[in-house]
């Protein structure tokens, strides 16, 4: 998994995030229930899935993936998407000073699950700019008709 | 909703002050070698021709818009990118050469390679005899 931008330094957001952990173990977890295959905020990669009349489009932001290693499968309506990134920083080099590691490297999942019009034998993926991009098309009975009137 | 409909359409044009617009910060890994420094920063979903680089006086600037290809009639069900927009600043330093920058994007991640002036990079010094 591509570690959290929580744990970017100066972050704010990791100010937040510690905050809630504090929290979380002084009250308690709260009751709210949250979707099983929810991540914690800031696990990369983010989602984002979009739907038109006749296709579900799911977009991951995951920049610098071997397209040959990505991973995209469906099953029983839960569409996977996985893949693993190389550490752009080289290791091991004594010549070489960090000053920022805040890109994750190593292998991550995420699953979505897909309404029940999709068709999962109609599906095209693309890697574009750092962003797997998977189009499931909607079953046709799903999609919009219009109906004479006699 | 109309943020993510942003996010997913990140609509150009007839947009406001740009210094004004909301931008989160790429993730970055910043390594430097006796050449020079490395900057590798993910930005995911930005072509080619919504990245802008420059250097004003020691400052670089790296912006880039999100613009994923997105088919017609797209409506927004989910999403985790509501600000379509990266940006961040870096203070250079004296013995790096700005003019000399490279800049490679491939596959959402930029490579900013910012070489050391030639005279502040390490050079041995003959001792002429006398």
């Amino acid at each position: 998994m591509f570690d959290s931008l929580l744990n970017s330094p100066s972050s704010l957001f990791g100010d937040f995030e510690r905050l809630r952990r504090e929290l979380d173990d002084v009250f308690g977890a709260t009751g709210f229930p949250t979707s099983i295959r929810s991540v914690a905020p800031g696990t990369l990669p983010a989602i984002n899935v979009g739907r038109t009349a006749n296709s579900i489009e799911v977009y991951a932001f995951a920049p610098g993936l071997d397209a040959s290693k990505i991973d995209v499968t469906i099953e029983r309506g839960v569409l996977r998407i996985s893949g693993e990134r190389n550490a752009g920083i080289p290791e091991n080099d004594p010549k070489v000073t960090v000053y920022s590691r805040e890109r994750g490297s190593g292998s991550f999942m995420r699953a979505v699950s897909l309404p029940d019009d999709v068709d999962p034998g109609h599906v095209r993926a693309s890697y574009r700019e750092g962003v797997p991009q998977v189009s499931i098309a909607r079953r046709e009975s799903a999609q919009p008709k219009r109906i004479a009137v006699q | 909703m109309s943020d993510d409909k942003q996010a997913l359409q990140a609509k150009t044009g007839s947009e406001p002050d740009r210094e004004s617009q909301r931008a989160v910060l790429p993730r970055v890994d910043v390594f430097e070698s006796e050449s020079g420094i490395t900057l590798l920063a993910d930005l995911p979903g930005v072509p080619r021709d919504k990245l802008e680089l420059k250097v004003e006086g020691d400052t670089l600037w790296v912006e880039g818009t999100v613009e994923p290809q997105t088919p017609e009639g797209l409506e927004a069900i989910y999403a985790e990118v509501r600000v379509p927009r990266f940006r961040r600043s870096f203070t250079l330093s004296r013995e790096l050469d700005s003019s000399k920058v490279e800049a490679n994007l491939k596959d959402g991640v930029l490579t900013l390679r910012i070489p050391k002036q030639a005279h502040a990079q390490p050079r041995r010094i003959a001792v002429q005899a006398g």
